[in-house]
């Protein structure tokens, strides 16, 4: 054990360890970009569901959810910093840099993950907090243990796991699960394949350094190409089953008709795209468009779910 | 017995998580108090002795 020379003596011996991360790099750990999808769609879910929560409650969920989904994000990056080093858009992550250790990033991605289903549990209920726990298990144990690196459908399941936040937010108002809140699950769940695959397209020769079995690398362009359309249809659809079904109204289901739309153009868009393609500048659009259109209509979801309330409140 | 000399990068890295620690327990500590009351509702403070 080393020891700072501020600190008492115990033991020591030769091995050092003393971590470079500021607060900053363990918080870059819970990978926030992708927290802030997870809370923002949590949010959705809870603000969409019948029923209501107490302010500070629905805050400690909204933290806990956030929590969760950030030690999920950690314990990725714990197992995944191997191939993290590999590629360009992950080797600055706080392991490969040299600036956390990978222990202390499992240390820490397993204390939050229990202490955000743990805090879950006891002030919100047990429903949501097993939901929280299976999407962590799910996404560190299923997608990124077991699926990234063994099929190249890996983000066609294991993107399970960035849909269920709404399903989180859902249960934690009414305590259940239900076709409404599947039905926003859906919509995230047939969204990522094609997010995916168009950064997958783009990003080829670092899965490939990676050894990781993207489809674009397992199965060529011209396969993915036609996934990325058939997914961006789907995902259209799906956008405006909340109108079919009734939960959302007239006015988000034109306006998710059209963002389906726009999809499915940016997908034929890519589709369109010689093979081979250098610069991929269709891939690189969709895949702009693609977090642009789940933040736009989640966005008005929420608008169609809170519009009639504040007109009530106003009234 | 080792003892390590800090470099000053790492004493600012350690400073760093000190401050965000701190105020991650003490936003805690009044969220779980917080809690706490709205659970329990305010008559935990009249709790006969």
């Amino acid at each position: 054990m080393a020891m700072t020379n501020e600190h008492d003596a115990l033991t020591a011996s030769a091995s050092v360890a003393v971590t470079d991360g500021d607060a900053g790099d363990f918080f870059a750990l819970l990978k926030p970009r992708v927290m802030s999808l997870v809370v923002f769609t949590a949010l959705v879910g809870m603000l969409m569901a019948p029923g209501q929560i107490h302010p500070v409650i629905g805050f400690i969920a909204i933290l806990s959810i956030a929590v969760g989904g950030g030690a999920s994000g950690a314990l990725n990056m714990w197992y995944d910093a191997d191939i993290d080093v590999m590629m360009g858009r992950t080797a600055k992550r706080p392991i490969p840099a040299g600036r956390v250790s990978a222990e202390t990033t499992l240390a820490f991605g397993l204390f939050l993950s229990v202490f955000s289903v743990a805090t879950l549990g006891l002030m919100v209920n047990w429903l949501s907090a097993g939901l929280l726990a299976f999407t962590i298990f799910f996404y560190a144990v299923v997608y990124t243990m077991w699926l990234k690196r063994s099929t190249p459908q890996n983000i066609v399941i294991g993107g399970a796991a960035g849909a269920f936040p709404p399903i989180i937010g859902w249960a934690c108002v009414t305590n259940s699960i239900s076709l409404e809140s599947i039905a926003l699950f859906a919509i995230i769940f047939l969204w990522t394949p094609a997010h995916f695959w168009a950064l997958a397209l783009f990003k080829s020769e670092d899965y490939g350094r990676a050894g990781i079995p993207m489809l674009p690398n397992v199965a060529g362009e011209r396969a993915t190409k036609n996934q990325i359309v058939l997914y961006a249809v789907l995902t259209a659809i799906s956008g405006v089953v909340p109108t079919i079904m009734g939960f959302a109204g007239l006015a988000y289901g034109v306006v998710a008709a059209i963002l389906g739309a726009a999809f499915i153009w940016y997908s034929v868009q890519v589709w369109r795209m010689p093979d081979g393609d250098q610069k991929m500048v269709p891939a690189k659009k969709m895949f702009a468009y693609s977090l642009l259109y789940l933040f736009v209509i989640f966005t008005a979801l929420l608008v169609d779910a809170l519009a009639p309330k504040l007109m009530a409140l106003v009234a | 017995m080792d003892k390590v000399e800090l470099t000053e990068q790492q004493k600012k890295a350690r400073r760093s998580r000190s401050v965000a620690l701190g105020i991650v327990l003490a936003v805690l500590a009044v969220l779980f108090y917080v809690v706490t009351i709205i659970k329990v509702g305010p008559g935990i403070f009249n709790r006969p002795m």
